[in-house]
């Protein structure tokens, strides 16, 4: 048994605590300047596993807080806002692209170990931690910025509340990583682009006050850029903001045939 | 060890940072230092707006947000710089815009605004609607459109390095330099995450835009980065800290959690009910009840759970009610906020009230700055070459206490004239010399830490912390709850001599760095309670028990609080004007932290009685 539901506690309005257990990917890679490892060190990636009591409350990155507060101060991993705004936390929870800080452990099933490991496609710098330079590099390539001609107004650029909400769902997205880290394509092929560099150009192309629009989807129309998606909809899975991600790749993709956005 | 030079360098990448970065990376070679991504900055957190007279759905104009400012800071505000913030929210706003910031739109198609605590028409007659946002996810739009011109720029970044020291020519916190004496700031010392590798800045000019420091209290809306660094950095350097005391605590954080849920709620129409399912802000502020700036708000609340009104099986907290308002508005304003609810709580707003109560929210205190950003020594000279902006300074616009939406304002106004002073400064200054060895306090410190075998836990003393700021140096206070704090953290910084830590890696060490976030943390939390102490009256943010008034004869000035060493007088710390009120100084273990005053600048308007 490695998780039980404790009985709510007896006392009113006390939140139910319960014990988890969870089964973490570390990583440390060779460090020879590191007396504390030895010869023997070799970064071999292991799994290892720690409980913990939490509260119905409790998300995973409190867990993880527990752990490294009270267990085990190495265990390494991002985070800032924890409450789903900064996109730190990425990672793979139960085999799923998730943000740690929405993950509540409640709605994880407790019978099992709860299986945590670093989002997939970028090289693992310590345990949880990925190098993000690839997909930072992916997302500046489509020029992610306001591109306009000609002289300033003076006032505001006028734009209808419709306008405005043709890309409302793309301005959303927070680079967590999370949509392109599930992307079977961009498993295999590393230098395609990736949902969440596709997502910030579609919200520049179909924002009505940009100009830019035939510059970035010349170059989304690259080998590596939106024709590589197989529609897998991973990344709509994954996103923890709610964009449909596969259908902002699918406007771009429309775009590109008929020119119009 | 590496070494870089560049005219000026920025210390942290969220709104402020990256306002300034903008300014200053087109006219000298600038760097860019954070110890997060730039879009991982809890500006992104900001959800409902930013206030600017722009009069796109009714009549307004700066002057009245001025008084607004000013009076909702309960006079404490610097009405110079609320003058210069209110006129120059209105370009702010149209600056975002122009570079591609997605406002909610009129049905004219202009940039819509609503309504928000403390904002009123002509000077409190009613709630104005003067709050520029996108949805409730304002300050979200903000960091990614300032980020996406920063990457259009080609700003230099340097991502997850951690500034550990301020570099000066003269070391204030001797306390021997003498009055007059020129100081001269020459770059800083800074940690890399990914390698342990120590890189030491040299600039022309610095900008400290490092935020707040909300992790001092346990319940808080704040990031767990928010751990005052710059505010402690400048502090050990013997650069005062102003007005430390007033921390604000916003009305409505998820009750238990502290996440925020924005004033937004309220501005589009939301309720606060006690137990009873009373509106009880009617009685707090008859003239706009839920509207009322966030320290009347959150006092109330604080009120109502005392007096056994609050709601929930333990009555300790009251309820956000949204239920009167069509769904449909509710997707379009507030879609983020009501998610967090049905996330964290498990409540669906359509239909249930929300839990809420107070969370620490933001420091109003900060590094002391002019208008142009530059930082002082104490009431009256500027250190060359040093800048603040955002919330880790205090320049003050906010006074006692913030409005809402002042803070994503002050950011893009204070920002980019920080921004642009430091890089005319470095335009024509010379580069100042380093100190001899740099790095080598910074180095000694970290391995000190790193290599200690077995010692005290840096959770336990930060929970201990946090633990006594939440009871005793929250929305209410006295003198024998802030004189508890002030044991407290002076045995907390014993135990903190003896912290260790598990890491004892170089790569991607952040239990280390957590033991270094900790000692700041400490920093701030001793300005705050010796700030709280000696103001013996109540004014915005800070409300004493024992001092329920407004004191305008002993207390209309900043608090300024310098760390001295013991043998010194703190001779620098005597400001013209100061009078027997702030003259304190408390003994910690081989330091003082002695106060001084700053006056008030008061242009047009005289203190009345705070009335909503």
């Amino acid at each position: 048994m490695t998780a039980t539901v404790e009985a709510p506690a007896p006392e009113v309005g006390a939140v139910p605590s319960f014990q988890v257990t969870l089964k973490i990917r570390r990583f440390l890679p060779a460090d020879e300047d590191m007396p504390t490892f030895g010869e023997a060190f070799v970064a071999e990636p292991r799994w290892d596993e720690f409980t913990v009591d939490v509260h119905g409350t409790d998300r995973v990155l409190d867990a993880l807080h527990k752990i490294k507060w009270e267990q085990d101060g190495s265990l390494t991993f991002r985070r800032s806002c924890a409450h789903g705004i900064c996109g730190s936390d990425a990672m793979r929870i139960n085999g799923r692209n998730r943000l740690a800080c929405k993950t509540l452990l409640k709605d994880l099933d407790p019978g099992k170990p709860i299986v945590v490991e670093p989002i997939k496609g970028l090289p693992v710098v310590k345990d949880l931690v990925v190098d993000m330079e690839p997909f930072f590099a992916s997302y500046r390539e489509i020029m992610p910025f306001l591109i306009t001609t000609g002289t300033e107004p003076t006032k505001e650029r006028l734009q209808s509340a419709e306008q405005r909400e043709r890309f409302d769902d793309t301005t959303k997205c927070i680079l967590c990583a999370a949509c392109t880290s599930s992307c079977p394509v961009f498993w295999t092929d590393g230098q395609y682009f990736g949902p969440a560099a596709i997502v910030n150009a579609h919200r520049f192309i179909f924002d009505s006050r940009d100009e830019g629009g035939t510059q970035r989807l010349e170059i989304l129309n690259d080998k590596e850029g939106v024709w590589r998606c197989r529609t897998t909809f991973n990344c709509t899975e994954a996103c923890p903001r709610g964009i449909e991600v596969t259908k902002a790749i699918q406007e771009v993709k429309r775009a590109m045939i008929t020119r119009a956005f | 060890m590496q070494t870089h030079q560049y005219d000026v360098v920025i210390v942290g990448a969220g709104g402020a940072g990256m306002r300034a970065a903008l300014e200053s990376s087109t006219r000298v070679r600038t760097a860019v230092i954070s110890k997060l991504y730039p879009t991982r900055s809890h500006t992104g957190a900001a959800q409902g707006g930013m206030c600017a007279a722009l009069a796109n759905v009714e009549e307004d104009n700066w002057e009245w947000h001025t008084f607004d400012t000013v009076k909702g800071g309960d006079y404490l505000v610097d009405q110079d710089a609320a003058e210069v913030m209110a006129k120059e929210a209105i370009d702010a706003v149209l600056d975002l815009e122009k570079m591609g910031l997605p406002f909610n739109r009129t049905p004219e198609g202009r940039i819509d605004q609503r309504r928000f605590g403390g904002h009123t028409r002509n000077h409190g007659e009613a709630a104005v609607r003067r709050s520029c946002y996108a949805a409730d996810r304002t300050g979200h739009m903000i960091l990614q459109t300032l980020y996406q011109q920063c990457v259009k720029n080609d700003v230099e970044f340097f991502n997850e390095f951690y500034v550990l020291d301020l570099l000066v020519d003269h070391d204030l916190a001797t306390g021997d330099v003498p009055e007059g004496e020129e100081v001269n700031a020459s770059g800083v010392v800074a940690y890399e995450l990914a390698t342990g590798e120590i890189h030491v800045f040299q600039a022309k000019a610095v900008v400290f835009a490092t935020g707040g420091a909300g992790k001092i209290y346990k319940t808080t809306s704040n990031a767990h980065t928010l751990t005052g660094d710059g505010m402690a950095l400048a502090y050990r350097r013997g650069i005062p800290l102003e007005d430390m005391e007033f921390f604000q605590f916003h009305p409505t954080g998820l009750a238990g959690l502290g996440i925020l849920l924005s004033e937004a709620a309220r501005g589009e129409g939301g309720i606060l009910r006690n137990a009873d399912g009373e509106r009880f802000m009617e009685r707090y502020a008859p003239t706009i009840k839920d509207l009322a700036p966030r320290d009347i708000v959150a006092r109330s609340m604080a009120n109502e759970v005392r007096e056994g009104r609050g709601a929930g099986p333990n009555k300790d907290y009251v309820l956000l009610d949204l239920t009167h308002l069509e769904p449909a508005h509710i997707d379009a304003k507030l879609p983020d906020i009501t998610e967090f609810a049905r996330t964290y709580l498990g409540i669906e707003p359509y239909t249930e009230p929300v839990p809420v109560y107070p969370t620490a929210h933001y420091a109003m205190g900060g590094i002391p700055t002019n208008i142009d950003g530059e930082v002082l020594r104490n009431a009256t000279d500027v250190i060359k070459g040093l800048y603040a902006a955002g919330e880790v300074a205090c320049v003050s616009v906010h006074g006692s206490n913030r409005l809402g939406t002042n803070s994503l304002l002050d950011i893009n106004v204070f920002g980019k004239r920080a921004g642009r002073s430091a890089a005319a400064y470095a335009a024509a200054a010379p580069f100042v010399e380093l100190p001899q060895d740099p790095a080598v306090s910074v180095e000694a410190d970290l391995e000190r830490i790193r290599t200690r075998a077995d010692g005290e836990r840096v959770a336990d003393i930060r929970r201990d912390l946090q633990e006594t700021m939440d009871a005793n140096a929250q929305v209410f206070r006295t003198s024998e709850s802030l004189t508890q704090a002030l044991a407290d953290i002076k045995a907390l910084r014993t135990r903190f001599e003896a912290v260790s830590v598990q890491d004892k890696t170089r790569t991607f060490n952040t239990d280390l760095l957590e033991a270094v976030e900790l000692g700041f943390l400490l920093d701030i939390a001793e300005t705050v309670v010796v700030g709280a102490l000696n103001r013996e009256e109540s004014r915005g943010g800070h409300f004493r028990e024992d001092f329920p008034d407004r004191d305008d004869a002993r207390f209309m000035q900043h608090t300024m609080a310098y760390r001295r060493p013991l043998a010194a007088s703190g001779a620098d710390a005597a400001v013209p004007g100061s009078d027997a009120a702030f003259r304190r100084a408390e003994t910690f273990d081989g330091y003082q932290v002695v106060l001084g005053a700053k006056p008030v600048t008061v242009t047009r308007y005289q203190p009345m009685e705070r009335k909503y």
